[in-house]
């Protein structure tokens, strides 16, 4: 039940249409009708939440202003702070960021025999892989193929990624499913051993692999546990602040800072691999986010400074299906898991408004569009909502689905007294995902030498939009070629010699130049969420 | 105005808005958190919580990002728990009994007290959980233990110092590789790629979408999709 009785009086006509709605199988948007929909509505296409960056690598082009004002900022640190002649940590492969492309890569990385080393800004595993919920595609079954898998994900990503990464992406994608069950994560089978596979939006196959609805945090403990079996150092609670280059400007360490002491930190390595994630918690638009508490874009501040270039980044994902009630829990992801299973979305008058597995940046504008200009959202105490109709996923599948197939989902809302068993939640877009990052090649490679990225810091594969179980698969497929190649490179250069930080002063200077003026230093490791007591 | 709570966060009195989590309320507060706070989602196990409301008696685990405050809570974070997680190669070890006497011997000094199972922050069984793991029967124990987050509030409650998580770890991992059935369409279709027969068609994929990216979405907008 819900607290507000209002709500419980509108679930009734979500309730009492359930049965035609469950027999409805409503139609798909033709093309031209997508790209008005999103051109109206999108988040991305609104002109004023952009600043065209007038400093560094992507001069002249426009990202989220949260995310040009700590692009265009000055450093945490300066040449001075350190002493790159003395070492604290001396690698082979240095990592920055302790998620499931970090991790991965740190175990091709040892599996190469080389020395790798993870730092995170706070523990292994905290990360969006962590949290995410629905699944993981790849094409193995035999109505599917790699060539299926490719076509969908770049005509979901609007024909704008590279097409030699999507194509890595989705030949490598089995290869890594049997990489990560013979590590040990579980997935769901049927008792022969037949993988269960549903639907996600903007798939022709059912090719979503899933372990219930924990299935990244299903990967990730298994990911961390393996590192620490193989003795990989993990130094936690340790921020990278600024890339370190070497005489000839390739990448050649980093300088670290610990999170609780602020002690600054001297990390040599022959390759580096950025692997920090996301930008969630710059809240663009202000939009609620998903994501982990460190997505504060780290990685692109301290690719960008270094040299390296991002391609996409003014391009984000708005999971369709964040939250909008409870306030407690609002922006947390509702898995679309949960419409693969059979949930239909349902405006204020108990009505399916569109098809529920439309590729996600469609589906967000198409909520935003029913709750806006359609004025046919429900409205919570945070903003507005839509149902998503989860009884309807028992209605169709039986008694027993739920708290079997989406178990976290069951318990997120059950602590809240909703039972979406019963009752339908209320969702809006939130913050999910960033589609761009650093671009890099088929070998992980930034714009700088011995620089790597992997993992949703990197950006190209999946064009301006993401399909659902690209990204787990992403993390896993770029994280271990980011690891492979880095180590190979790793083995075949010198210990680095001059390292510098000339490139602050150098940065500062465009800055200058470009007439820009801050008093903001990056990277941000961190929201600033504590309320400002006098 | 807003209905005010009080709540101890470590002993001291703080008045907050109703409907706050005990992290949000912590951050009300004043609190720059960089422990105890992960995913903020309920699925990382960063801000395991103990709590007790004032005048009762029993102790609460939870995380504090899925706990919503009451009147007169008294609030520790356990922002890091010493769990003891033993190292063995995934590679080398089998399924059988004696791979938990040998690593986690201890699971059998439990002595029945259930405390695991009343902390636990994901209201998952773990006692039976344990029970599982001592007869070998890793099956049962990785379902039991699946929805786990490794949070460790089971065992800061535990007398006989077992580390529930770091057990139901290896169950699931040795239940994934070694017991769950193996996936013969998977198996196939990882050879039929090493073997390259895909690669003709992905090579023509990747020409198309430099050269006629107008055939590769005459083919997305007509696609066929399963049902």
């Amino acid at each position: 039940m819900y607290k507000i009785d209002r709500f419980n009086e509108l679930a009734e006509k979500v309730a009492a249409k359930r049965a035609e709605n469950a027999a409805l199988e409503p139609r798909r948007m033709t093309a031209e009708e997508k790209d008005a929909l999103l051109a109206e509505f999108h988040p991305d296409y609104k002109q004023g939440e952009f600043t065209v960056l007038t400093a560094g690598p992507n001069k002249g082009e426009k990202v989220p202003t949260q995310l040009a004002d700590l692009l265009q900022a000055h450093s945490r640190i300066s040449a001075d702070s350190v002493d790159l002649t003395k070492p604290d940590y001396d690698t082979d492969v240095l990592i920055i960021g302790g998620g499931g492309a970090g991790a991965s890569a740190a175990i091709e990385a040892d599996e190469a025999g080389v020395k790798a080393m993870i730092v995170t800004k706070l523990r292994i595993g905290d990360a969006n892989t962590m949290m995410a919920e629905g699944g993981i595609q790849a094409a193995d079954k035999p109505n599917d193929s790699p060539a299926i898998h490719f076509v969908d994900a770049f005509g979901g990503g609007h024909f704008a990624a590279k097409p030699e990464l999507v194509a890595k992406l989705v030949t490598k994608a089995p290869e890594c499913i049997q990489w990560l069950n013979k590590l040990g994560v579980e997935f769901d089978k049927e008792p022969d051993g037949t993988m269960v596979t549903t639907h996600g939006g903007g798939t022709s196959r059912k090719r979503m692999h899933a372990a219930k609805d924990y299935s990244g945090a299903e990967i990730m403990r298994t990911l961390r546990d393996e590192v620490i079996n193989r003795g990989i150092p993990v130094i936690d609670f340790t921020a990278a602040v600024e890339i370190i280059l070497d005489k000839d400007g390739k990448a050649a360490g980093a300088v670290l800072m610990n999170m609780e002491t602020k002690e600054l930190l001297v990390a040599r390595a022959k390759t580096v691999i950025i692997a920090t994630g996301g930008a969630g918690r710059l809240h663009y638009q202000g939009f609620p986010t998903s994501n982990h508490y460190g997505a504060t874009a780290d990685g692109l501040v301290l690719g960008y400074r270094a040299g390296a270039k991002l391609l996409y980044a003014d391009t984000l994902q708005y999971h369709p299906t964040g939250t909008a009630y409870p306030e407690q829990i609002f922006g947390a992801l509702v898995t679309e898991k949960v419409r693969s299973l059979g949930a239909k979305l349902v405006n204020i008058d108990g009505d399916v408004f569109m098809h529920p597995l439309e590729t996600r940046d469609v589906t967000a504008a198409s909520i935003i569009r029913e709750c806006t200009a359609k004025g046919k959202g429900i409205e919570t105490e945070q903003g507005m909502g839509v149902w998503l109709d989860t009884p309807m996923i028992e209605y169709k599948n039986g008694e027993g689905t739920i708290e079997k197939r989406i178990p976290a989902m069951l318990r997120m809302f059950g602590k809240y007294g909703i039972d979406i068993r019963k009752e339908p939640i209320l969702v809006y877009p939130t913050l999910h995902y960033q589609n761009g990052g650093l671009d890099i090649d088929t070998y992980g490679v930034t714009g700088v030498e011995n620089l790597y990225a992997a993992g949703e810091v990197a950006g190209g594969i999946h064009g301006r939009n993401r399909l659902m179980g690209n990204s787990l698969l992403d993390v896993i497929v770029f994280g271990r070629n980011a690891g492979i190649y880095a180590a190979a490179k790793a083995k075949e250069t010198g210990a680095p010699e001059g390292l510098n930080l000339n490139h602050i002063a150098a940065y500062d200077k465009e800055l200058a130049a470009a007439g820009i003026e801050t008093d903001i230093v990056s990277p941000k490791l961190l929201p600033d969420y504590a309320r400002k007591t006098k | 105005m807003e209905k005010m709570l009080n709540v101890y966060l470590f002993g001291k009195k703080y008045e907050v808005p109703a409907g706050l989590t005990i992290m949000t309320a912590m951050e009300y507060a004043g609190y720059e958190l960089v422990r105890g706070c992960g995913c903020r989602n309920g699925f990382c196990g960063a801000c395991a919580t103990i709590y007790r409301i004032k005048g009762q008696v029993e102790l609460h685990g939870c995380l504090a990002c899925q706990t919503e405050i009451e009147e007169g809570m008294y609030v520790a974070t356990l922002p890091f728990f010493p769990l003891e997680k033993r190292i063995y190669n995934i590679e080398e070890i089998k399924p059988d009994q004696q791979i938990m006497m040998q690593l986690y011997p201890e699971i059998y000094s439990c002595i029945g007290c259930n405390a695991c199972t009343k902390a636990c922050t994901q209201e998952l069984n773990v006692m039976q959980y344990i029970a599982y793991a001592q007869r070998g029967e890793y099956e049962k124990c990785a379902e039991e233990s699946f929805d786990c987050v490794m949070c460790g509030v089971c065992s800061s409650r535990c007398p006989a110092g077992i580390s529930h998580p770091q057990v139901a770890m290896l169950a699931r991992r040795l239940n994934g590789k070694y017991i769950a059935p193996e996936c013969g369409h998977l198996n196939d279709r990882v050879n039929e790629i090493n073997e390259g027969i895909f690669d003709e068609k992905m090579a023509e994929l990747i020409g198309k979408s430099i050269d006629n990216v107008q055939e590769l979405k005459d083919m997305y907008n007509n696609r066929e999709i399963e049902k």
